[in-house]
């Protein structure tokens, strides 16, 4: 009897382990799925400053912010990341990866070694990306300066050092789908819409996350505790930004200063060196969408002190 | 004006020797209110007016020139400070920001003529604020 109990233990056990490596594999994107085109530089250079790849992945301490050599460390509460190597270099960065490398990274989370990446690079908004806009990224940064060096390992607790891990947490906040366009709104919230939670990621800050470290999907945009450190992240829906007028939230995404006269801080100073260098068409879609977003409670601040 | 200034800078002696906290939150509510004036203006929500934009750029200047000293041992914490640590760790780095932000303001104050030369000035100065703010202070709601 205890034979077949320990036998039993034994085959679930195995079961589960064979579930849990199925359902957990790294999803890839098929050469086949890339025709012929045309790449746009300057299309490039746009989702380039809309997806803020400076803002982590520049080394930290130099001028230079085209120098994407990586090793920023993020803290989060699940141990500390360190932004990888995305320059061109052959051997530290991207300079082999092939285009659906590069497309399979952006839209599934899956590295050219058939691994997961962790979601602290924001894959759960780029899935969103049109494959063209991808491409065209993929081009601006083949542009920029190759830089040596790769930036050390991540500093993960376990069990979030096992990269199977993330292919669980994928299940459950990464649905794959792509950008769908409202026909019920008007091009230019459309236009908006894709940049703000597509290649713009603006929800992977602006939004409380629960334990699991998922965006707590009822209340995207409504802001929360910062998770890199101190301070608190703004609610951007219509809650806290009832007074900002869309060209009021346009001038602000150029210029960093608030309606109120202040200026924005933190992370924002960075994302706006980034959103300045943008369309005024890009800026103010954007603008039209988040003026859009229904008033949502977000979490409550600590009580000042 | 002038007198509003002079009593501006009265009060600010006055409470700065009690308490640097809430000296420098005011110098900063002052620096946003002007800010705002003159976004209104470089937006184009309110007409360009010559005198504001001098009376803009003399509160930059006078809040460059007071905040360095604002910042003692003894004020990293308490009055709802939005203040960083890092403040204390590259003082020199930090006060050499504000000397460039009042640098910048009066160099305005001699250059500005028209809503052109003052749009340009203003959103340069007001870059200080960013480049400041990234690293120095966190808002905690």
């Amino acid at each position: 009897m205890r034979r077949v109990l320990i036998a039993l233990v034994v085959l679930v056990a195995a079961l589960g382990l064979g579930v849990f490596w199925i359902v957990t594999l790294p999803a890839t994107v098929p050469a086949s799925a890339l025709g012929a085109y045309t790449p746009n530089p300057a299309n490039g250079r746009e989702m380039f400053y809309l997806g803020g790849c400076i803002s982590c992945h520049a080394t930290p301490g130099q001028d230079d912010k085209t120098k994407l050599g990586g090793g920023l460390g993020l803290k989060s509460p699940f141990g500390t990341f360190y932004v990888p190597n995305i320059s061109p270099d052959p051997d530290d960065g991207i300079g082999r990866w092939s285009e659906v490398d590069f497309v399979t990274a952006m839209t599934k989370g899956t590295s050219p070694d058939g691994r997961h990446y962790f979601p602290a690079f924001p894959y759960p908004s780029y899935q969103r990306m049109r494959i063209e806009d991808v491409r065209d990224l993929f081009v601006h940064l083949k542009t920029l300066p190759p830089v040596k060096g790769k930036a050390r390992d991540h500093d993960m607790a376990f069990p979030f050092n096992i990269r199977r891990v993330v292919g669980v947490w994928k299940l459950l906040f990464f649905d794959g789908k792509p950008f769908m366009l409202d026909a019920s709104k008007s091009a230019a919230w459309n236009r908006g819409a894709y940049l703000v939670n597509g290649p713009g990621h603006c929800a992977e800050c602006h939004s409380p996350r629960n334990l699991m470290g998922g965006i707590v999907a009822a209340q995207r945009f409504a802001g929360g505790p910062n998770p890199e450190g101190e301070g608190w992240i703004p609610n951007i829906t219509q809650k806290a930004l009832n007074d900002y007028s869309e060209k009021d939230i346009a001038y602000l995404l150029e210029t960093g200063s608030t309606p109120e006269g202040d200026s924005v801080g933190g992370s924002m100073a960075a994302v706006v060196r980034n959103t300045a260098q943008l369309t005024p068409e890009d800026r103010a879609a954007m603008a039209t969408y988040i003026k859009s977003l229904p008033p949502v409670e977000g979490p409550k601040p600590p009580p000042k002190k | 004006m002038l007198a509003v200034v002079a009593i501006a800078i009265g009060v600010t002696a006055v409470v700065a020797q009690s308490d640097p906290i809430a000296t420098r939150k005011q110098i900063m509510k002052n620096v946003g209110a002007a800010a705002k004036t003159g976004g209104g203006m470089a937006k184009g929500e309110a007409p360009y007016d010559q005198a504001k934009a001098l009376e803009i750029f003399a509160t930059f200047a006078d809040a460059g020139a007071k905040m360095p000293g604002l910042f003692p041992e003894d004020s990293k914490t308490g009055g709802d400070t939005a203040a960083l640590p890092a403040i204390w760790q590259n003082m020199a780095d930090f006060k050499g920001k504000f000397d460039k932000f009042a640098a910048d303001a009066k160099a305005a104050q001699a250059s500005v003529k028209d809503l052109d030369s003052f749009k340009s000035a203003f959103g340069g100065i007001t870059k200080n604020c960013g480049a400041c703010h990234e690293t120095y202070r966190a808002k905690k709601s």
